[in-house]
């Protein structure tokens, strides 16, 4: 059976993993290579690395830090941040990534989508979106999509929008509840499971996990394929390894041996 | 020496830092006569059965491959480079493959609409048989896919590995005398992938 993946998240800058509440207040909790291995040796499923400060400074990723993170952990990573270009996304991949995450920059651009997906296959280009709960009736869903770092708002429906990243060809969507964000009190069900309901490629639940019951329900109530965690294992309260016990017990097909 | 087979289908940087990780000599060519000359051969693949067929025409290195296939060296198939050593494939309209592993390569199709499709993540492969490859894996451990396509034998005796995704129990390793390929990434399979790797840079290539 297809496990669910449980998937730490790695906030970079300057190679530091950091860690903030809705995006700001952002403290340093450690050398991003470093926390990857320990990740890896404890059977995190997957990584993901956002390279927080590149969208906003206009810059590419750090490269360099790509490659010492392939050469140490042999799982699939996904990259995001400031990834603009073909070009941008060829460097990522060609570094040793998995996948690219397209966040900010795709909103602009959708083409992007496509393009990834027609150059290196589509199980490569992740769309991560941060939508807010909205009241407003202009959006159907009740989510608005928000680009950088929930700075913006775009007046774009949120599951329009996965729906039109899944037609474009993204192999993946990174749900991120900016109300969940940093608060650990669980993750958004409702807005997860929306989406998860509504799109046929996999869904990453992302914002909120506090405790593994929170796992647990994202993947029985909300239907999400994988969920990522930050601050509940950076501070060091959870590791995988309990992590992982807790959701077998629930009855969640889990990767057991690594 | 190893030799990655680079057919532009796809990136190898992970294959390459996997076999670095076990200190072996692997080096990554799309040169006739490396790979030819090498003791053992990789052939790993992404992306659509189609356009891999296309690009080792286009490099000649179709009948390189099954030269090297031939000659009895050790050679290991992942993912697409595994679905290509098929009769043929249903992807892309239908592709005519290599015919080296008897059968063909179908697409799932889920009766669940929420199975997803490709499968991507971590599965079980569950030993049919014993196989030098696998020695020291642990029966159903997990390895991670990527695949909308799955490997569909003609000879059991070929399958070594199953898997069960979308109402179907696939071929996840195949084998036959000195070839053997997996449907999973055993690059980035974590430790139990990097054993796998390492079996390979051990076995001599016969058939057990």
């Amino acid at each position: 059976m297809l496990t669910k993946r449980v998937i730490p998240c790695l906030d970079v800058r300057d190679k530091k993993v950091t860690k903030g509440v809705k995006f700001q207040d952002n403290v340093v909790l450690g050398d991003a290579v470093e926390l990857a291995a320990q990740y890896y040796e404890q059977g995190c499923d997957e990584l993901v690395f956002y390279d927080i400060t590149a969208s906003a400074e206009r810059r590419p990723i750090d490269i360099e830090m790509v490659q010492e993170v392939a050469q140490t952990v042999h799982i699939p990573f996904a990259v995001g941040g400031g990834i603009a270009t073909l070009d941008d996304m060829s460097r990522v991949l060609l570094a040793g990534a998995e996948k690219v995450s397209l966040n900010s920059l795709a909103v602009r651009n959708p083409d992007i989508i496509a393009e990834g997906a027609r150059a290196f296959g589509s199980q490569c280009v992740v769309l991560g979106m941060d939508p807010v709960k909205t009241d407003d009736p202009a959006f159907p869903s009740g989510y608005e999509i928000t680009i950088r770092g929930f700075r913006e708002r775009t007046g774009m429906d949120a599951l329009e929008w996965a729906r039109r990243a899944e037609e474009l060809g993204a192999g993946e969507i990174v749900v991120n509840s900016v109300d969940a964000d940093g608060t650990r009190q669980g993750f958004e069900l409702e807005l997860t499971g929306l989406i998860a309901r509504n799109v046929g490629v996999p869904v990453v639940a992302s914002g909120g996990a506090g405790n593994s019951r929170h796992l647990a329900e994202v993947f029985t109530q909300a239907g999400a394929d994988a969920a990522i965690l930050a601050g509940m294992i950076h501070t060091g309260e959870f590791t995988i390894p309990d992590i992982k016990r807790d959701l077998v017990r629930a009855g969640i097909p889990i990767r057991q041996t690594w | 020496m190893i030799a990655v087979i680079d057919y532009k289908a796809g990136n190898l940087t992970s294959v390459k830092w996997a076999f670095a990780a076990l200190g072996v000599d692997a080096v990554v060519t799309h040169d006739p006569h490396t790979i030819l000359g090498a003791e053992r051969v990789v052939f790993p693949g992404v992306g659509a059965a189609g356009a891999a067929m296309q690009s080792l025409k286009d490099l000649g290195l179709h009948t390189v491959i099954r030269d090297a296939a031939g000659s009895g060296k050790p050679f290991l198939g992942i993912c697409v480079g595994t679905q290509v050593l098929f009769d043929a494939s249903e992807e892309d309209g239908g592709v005519e493959c290599l015919g080296l592993m008897p059968g063909s390569v179908k697409r799932f199709t889920p009766s669940d609409p929420s199975t997803k499709v490709p499968q991507m993540g971590w599965n079980q492969v569950n030993v049919a048989r014993p196989h030098p490859l696998l020695d020291g894996i642990q029966d159903h451990s997990e390895f991670y896919f990527v695949h909308s396509y799955y490997p569909d034998v003609s000879d059991a005796s070929h399958c070594v590995a199953q898997t069960d995704y979308a109402d179907v129990t696939f071929s996840s390793v195949v084998g036959r005398d000195n070839l053997v390929a997996t449907q999973f990434h055993v690059e980035k399979s974590g430790r139990v992938g990097l054993r796998v790797l390492e079996n390979f840079t051990r076995w001599n290539g016969s058939s057990c």
